[in-house]
C-alpha cells in the first residue's frame, strides 16, 4: 500500500532508509524542524539546517521516486533560549515560499517552561501573518498531558487559529481525545518505549475511527524506526481492518491535510 | 471496521501478555534482591516504585480504559491557571473557543 509518513527527520537517516521506504511503498515524507542532539550556537546554524531541509532532502529523496516536504520553526527544547528564538523566527519568512515548505512547525513544549510558551506563541503569530499550516509537538512522558493541555489552551484562546489547520503530534491515549474534539488534526507517533506502539495506535484507531487522524515514524538520530508506518499497515491488516480505513489514515488524511498548505499533491503512480 | 472476537483477541495476545507480566515480576524481583530483605528505597525511587504498584492496580480494574488511567497515573498535574502563573495571558482571545472535555 502507499503511504505517506508525515512526520520523519531524514537528515538524521541514511540514503539507505530512503530506498527502503520506497521498497515499502512511501510516496511522500513532511520533515518538521526539530532539535539535532545538541543545542545550536546560532540562527546561522539554523539558515544552514534550514537549507538542508528545503533543498537538499527533496534532491535525495527524490533519487527514490519520494516527494519531500518540510516545516521549519525553531524546535521547543532550544526555544529555551528566546533570544535566538527570536532571531530564527525572524529568518524563516525568507524559506516560506520554497516549493517544499508546508507550514510551521514542529513547534510546541518539551518541559513546559514559560520561554517555551511565550515563543511557542511568537511561532502562532508568525504561522497567522504568513498564513501557514501548524505542525505541533507535544512533550513526552510525565509532560505529555500537562504540555498538550497548555499548548491547547494557547491554541483555543487564539481566535485567528482555524483548527482545521493545526496537526498536532504525539498523542496517546490520555491526549488523543481533547486534541480531536476540538476540531484539531492528530498524529499519532510508532515510536519505541517513549511514545505509541502499532498495537495501541492500532487501538486508538478502532476507538476514535480514521477521521483527522494520521500515523508517524518520527524516525531520527535516536532510537526509532522509519518504517514504522507499514509495521501499523501490517497490524491494521491482522486485525481485519478494511483497507479504506487503513489507506484513509496511512495516505489519504496527511494528503487532505498537507494540501490545505497549497503545496501539496499526492503522487500519482 | 470488521470486529475481532475477545476470544480471538485473547488467544492472539496470551502468550504476549503472558512474557509482558513475567517482565514485570522479573523486574521487580530484581529491584527486590538489589534491595535486601527488609531494605527501603531513597524518596524518589520508593514514590516510583509505588507508582508502578498503583499503575498495577489499576490493571486489576475492570475499567475499559486502562491504558489511559496509567498514563494519567505517569502525568505530571495540569494547572488550569497556567497562563496567569507565567503571565501570558491571551491577546486575541476568542469567545467562539470549543470548551475542553473535563478530564
Amino acid at each position: 500500500m502507499d503511504f505517506i509518513d508525515p512526520h520523519l527527520h531524514m537528515v538524521s537517516r541514511t540514503t539507505d532508509d530512503y530506498e527502503t521506504l520506497a521498497r515499502m511503498g512511501c510516496v511522500a515524507i513532511s520533515e518538521p524542524a526539530f532539535w539535532a542532539g545538541f543545542d545550536r550556537g546560532s540562527a546561522d546554524g539554523f539558515r544552514d539546517y534550514f537549507e538542508q531541509l528545503t533543498a537538499v532532502e527533496p534532491k535525495r529523496a527524490a533519487q527514490f521516486g519520494i516527494q519531500h516536504h518540510c516545516w521549519l520553526c525553531i524546535n521547543a527544547k532550544e526555544a529555551e533560549n528566546v533570544s535566538l528564538s527570536r532571531e530564527v523566527i525572524a529568518m524563516i519568512p525568507e524559506f516560506l515560499d520554497r516549493p517544499g515548505v508546508l507550514g510551521i512547525g514542529e513547534i510546541g513544549l518539551n518541559k513546559n517552561t514559560k520561554n517555551e510558551a511565550t515563543v511557542f506563541l511568537e511561532h502562532l503569530d508568525l504561522a497567522i501573518e504568513h498564513d501557514q499550516l501548524i505542525l505541533i509537538h507535544t512533550p513526552h512522558l510525565e509532560d505529555k498531558y500537562q504540555g498538550t493541555r497548555m499548548i491547547l489552551d494557547m491554541l483555543c484562546d487564539d481566535s485567528r487559529i482555524n483548527p482545521d489547520r493545526v496537526l498536532v503530534d504525539h498523542v496517546e491515549e490520555h491526549t488523543i481525545g481533547e486534541v480531536l474534539d476540538r476540531g484539531f488534526w492528530a498524529g499519532m507517533t510508532l515510536y519505541p518505549v517513549t511514545k505509541c506502539t502499532p498495537d495501541r495506535a492500532a487501538d486508538m484507531i478502532e476507538r476514535f475511527g480514521g477521521e483527522r487522524l494520521l500515523a508517524n515514524s518520527a524516525g531520527d538520530w535516536g532510537v526509532s524506526k522509519p518504517t514504522a508506518v507499514p509495521d501499523l499497515i501490517y497490524q491494521m491488516r491482522r486485525r481485519g481492518c478494511d483497507e479504506s480505513l487503513i489507506r484513509r489514515v496511512v495516505h489519504d488524511n496527511p494528503s487532505e491535510f498537507f494540501a490545505k498548505s497549497g503545496k501539496f499533491a499526492a503522487p500519482v503512480r | 471496521m470488521k470486529s475481532r472476537s475477545a476470544e480471538t483477541i485473547l488467544d492472539e495476545s496470551y502468550l504476549e501478555t503472558r512474557a509482558k507480566l513475567l517482565e514485570v515480576a522479573a523486574i521487580l524481583d530484581r529491584i527486590d534482591r538489589a534491595n535486601g530483605e527488609g531494605g527501603r528505597l531513597p524518596g524518589d525511587a520508593a514514590k516510583r516504585r509505588e507508582q508502578l504498584t498503583q499503575a498495577i492496580n489499576i490493571l486489576l480494574t475492570d475499567s475499559a480504559d486502562r491504558a489511559e488511567q496509567i498514563q494519567q497515573l505517569f502525568s505530571r498535574e495540569y494547572d488550569p491557571d497556567w497562563r496567569a502563573t507565567f503571565g501570558l495571558l491571551p491577546e486575541h482571545a476568542s469567545n467562539s473557543a470549543p470548551q475542553s472535555r473535563e478530564s
